[in-house]
């Protein structure tokens, strides 16, 4: 224990001396923190919108003023032919096109039906859809005005209509920052906790002084305690400076326990360092350790749901992503972070990560005494 | 020149000696690219949702199905009572709920008008609005078949066309953005070590000894990573075009002749902080958590750049994915051709030499 002790010391002393690195592992996180959720606003608004108005009648000038009143769409181009409305598109100075046919006013009143056209640059998938679902209700919303107007209020809506009462909870005034910081802030203790347990022990690889610490009577998983402590430390020292920041520049008070999260978090890292060692001992040089850890921390980061719903992916990815801890810890802080979700509601992700995190430290201890 | 020949055929060597890591750097942007390219999308379907419903009539029950069977829902089961949406939202199992209220069928026949309430969990904003716009659309044409029905006069319908990607797949819009994010990474972190490990195995001071010029040292270096990166470039290419259906549509040479730029220009930053960084462990470090997450946000195929606030838009001009991303897409998805693509191309090349100057300049410092 004693031993332990000394070792525990050394590696804090190690740690600590490094001011390069540590400042790496301090500031840059917090920085990123601060700045990066600005850049993560999904609000789909200023939808750049060409219109080619072969009709110039009074209707399609009030359908244009109408839209472009709505707020989410901006006119970016206003042109003679569907050409060169694409020719727009082309070079993303619009994302739609709407087009509205000649004699549109005069073929309306005649044949009492006729159809806008609207052509949707559909690379993003969600900009397009949310961008056709808005533009397709203000048409309706035209729709009826035009009755009104043209037929007076004798003759209103005489069909019945189902209307739909929405309500937003937890977060009413969809202020997206409350829903990217806490998921950003498991996105840096990520990094950090991998990548700082994976490198270590290959540093003493690559050095030679691993040969030395083996032939030292300390036993090994006291070792391997040794050098996970201080980065759980390290780790839990910036998640709770992220967390402040959170507060200081989002004004996020968590609206569960902190207890619960902090506990979440020590199971979370417990194994994420596990993943970091098992790396380690795959692992020659630096570099490789770095291209591992690179890759998975990649994949986390894209597909455990924190930029892209986990719904939409195809079952075998949804398999995957079961498999992720940082998934988990996702969930578990947004849940805990904006709904006040406690112990019980979090069960089945806390228990999903002790036991990933189990078999990942099994795993590494076994590979590293094959290994070393 | 036989100088440099003979350098970089001793880079060489030392990159293919080390079978693992050749194999790391190969298989691991190549495994990225087909994950993503096939799991990911920004479309919000299959959300699921709770439904409670007080009225159990005709119109409830057809309204229902309609949600269920769209792609966007997935009902997972009936609420006795609203009481318990709370505690399903605080489970996390379910996006939103919707709750008829009694006599919804009865209403809409004799008051004209039933308004059925729509929840949605919005600790994810995003697909708060989305999935309350997707219901929203859903009942708004059940409205437009009752209109139908009663034969309302004015009718103005919409045709809808989606361009370029008309099965709304997440394969167009993630491919050239991780392509970008993937390659800028790899190709950074690759470099970010080159010149550090002889720092720390102290070969350094004797490169800097001996009477080879501190160019051909930089060559040397970086040539390997460019060789690497380009064979990586044509397998992503190849994996799209053969697994994900998306062939260049432009001129692959003009898409190369960009790549080229943008390779470089990220193995110059990987240089940049080699020749700064102190360990192998401080460049790495600052390749990847200082680059990951900015690279990853500011390229632009997460979130929209024009969403960002002004200071975060200027700073994504210095991110060079961003720049590729653009190029990519227009070469290689809408097939666009140079005129629409010189001045990201350009900026790129200007971003190689730029760095690469300062590179340079950096290491001659240290010579004294």
């Amino acid at each position: 224990m004693r031993t332990f002790l000394f070792l525990l010391e050394k590696e804090f002393r190690q740690m600590l001396r490094n001011r390069q690195l540590l400042s790496i592992l301090l500031i840059a996180p917090l920085i990123q923190l601060i700045l990066l959720p600005l850049a993560a606003d999904y609000t789909v608004k200023n939808i750049a919108m060409a219109v080619v108005d072969q009709d110039h009648s009074p209707s399609s000038r009030r359908l244009i003023e109408k839209i472009t009143s709505s707020g989410y769409f901006k006119l970016t181009g206003y042109t003679a032919s569907y050409n060169e409305a694409l020719a727009l598109v082309q070079r993303d100075k619009a994302d739609l096109v709407l087009q509205i046919p000649a004699h549109f006013e005069r073929d309306l009143v005649k044949e009492n039906a006729k159809d806008l056209y609207i052509s949707i640059d559909a690379i993003e998938g969600t900009k397009a859809n949310l961008g056709g679902a808005y533009l397709s209700s203000i048409v309706s919303d035209f729709n009826s005005e035009i009755r009104l107007q043209w037929l007076g209020p004798a003759a209103p809506d005489a069909t019945p209509q189902v209307t739909v009462a929405p309500a937003n909870w937890y977060n009413a005034l969809l202020n997206y920052h409350l829903y990217m910081v806490p998921a950003i802030l498991v996105t840096l203790v990520t990094a950090m906790a991998t990548m700082q347990s994976a490198f270590n022990i290959v540093q003493e690889k690559e050095s030679g002084t691993i040969e030395q610490i083996n032939v030292t009577p300390i036993r090994k998983h006291w070792f391997i305690l040794g050098k996970l402590i201080p980065y759980m430390v390290l780790s839990i020292i910036v998640f709770t400076l992220g967390l402040l920041a959170g507060w200081a520049f989002y004004g996020i008070v968590p609206v569960g326990n902190l207890l619960t999260l902090y506990g979440a978090l020590i199971v979370y890292l417990f194994a994420m360092l596990g993943m970091g060692l098992l790396i380690s001992t795959y692992s020659a040089t630096q570099q490789q350790a770095m291209s591992l850890s690179f890759f998975f921390i990649n994949i986390f980061n894209l597909m455990s749901g924190i930029f892209t719903a986990v719904d939409s992916m195809p079952d075998w990815a949804q398999y995957i992503v079961e498999t992720f801890p940082p998934s988990h810890f996702i969930k578990i802080m947004r849940m805990v972070v904006l709904k006040g979700s406690d112990w019980s509601d979090i069960g089945y992700h806390l228990g999903a990560m002790a036991l990933i995190g189990l078999g990942l430290n099994v795993w590494a201890i076994l590979n590293y005494r094959k290994t070393v | 020149m036989k100088q440099l020949i003979v350098f970089v055929q001793k880079e060489f060597l030392h990159v293919f000696r080390d079978r693992k890591t050749l194999l790391m750097l190969f298989g691991l942007p190549i495994a990225q690219i087909v994950l993503f390219g096939f799991a990911l999308s920004n479309e919000i379907k299959n959300s699921k949702i709770v439904v409670a419903d007080y009225s159990k009539d005709p119109v409830t029950t057809e309204l229902t199905q309609e949600i269920g069977s769209s792609r966007y829902f997935k009902v997972t089961r009936a609420l006795e009572s609203a009481d318990q949406i709370d505690a399903a939202f605080k489970r996390g199992d379910i996006k939103m709920a919707v709750v008829f209220p009694a006599h919804f069928s009865d209403d809409l026949t004799h008051t004209g008008t039933a308004t059925l309430q729509v929840i949605a969990d919005a600790s994810d904003p995003n697909q708060a609005t989305t999935v309350t716009n997707y219901l929203t659309e859903i009942v708004g044409s059940y409205n437009a078949g009752l209109a139908q029905a009663s034969g309302q006069p004015l009718q103005i319908g919409t045709q809808v066309r989606m361009l370029y990607n008309p099965e709304l797949k997440g394969a167009p819009n993630f491919v050239p953005g991780v392509m970008a994010l993937v390659l800028m990474l790899v190709c950074t972190m690759m470099t970010s070590v080159a010149i550090v490990r002889e720092k720390e195995l102290g070969t350094m001071e004797i490169l800097l000894v001996s009477p080879f010029k501190t160019v051909y040292i930089i060559i040397s270096k970086l040539m390997p990573n460019l060789i690497i990166s380009i064979i990586n470039l044509f397998i992503i290419l190849a994996l799209s075009d053969v697994f994900l259906d998306l062939p260049v549509k432009g001129s692959v040479w003009l898409l190369l002749l960009a790549s080229f730029f943008f390779i470089l220009t990220s193995l110059s930053i990987g240089l940049l902080l080699s020749i700064n960084a102190k360990t192998q462990q401080a460049a790495m470090m600052n390749s990847l958590m200082g680059m990951m997450l900015p690279t990853m946000l500011l390229t632009g195929f997460l979130f929209p750049i024009e969403n960002m606030p002004l200071p975060l838009q200027w700073l994504s001009n210095l991110v060079p994915s961003r720049w590729y991303f653009i190029i990519v897409k227009r070469v290689m998805l809408k097939g666009l051709g140079f005129a629409t693509v010189w001045k990201e191309t350009l900026i790129l090349a200007g971003m190689s030499l730029a760095l690469l100057t300062i590179s340079l300049r950096r290491f001659k410092t240290r010579l004294q």
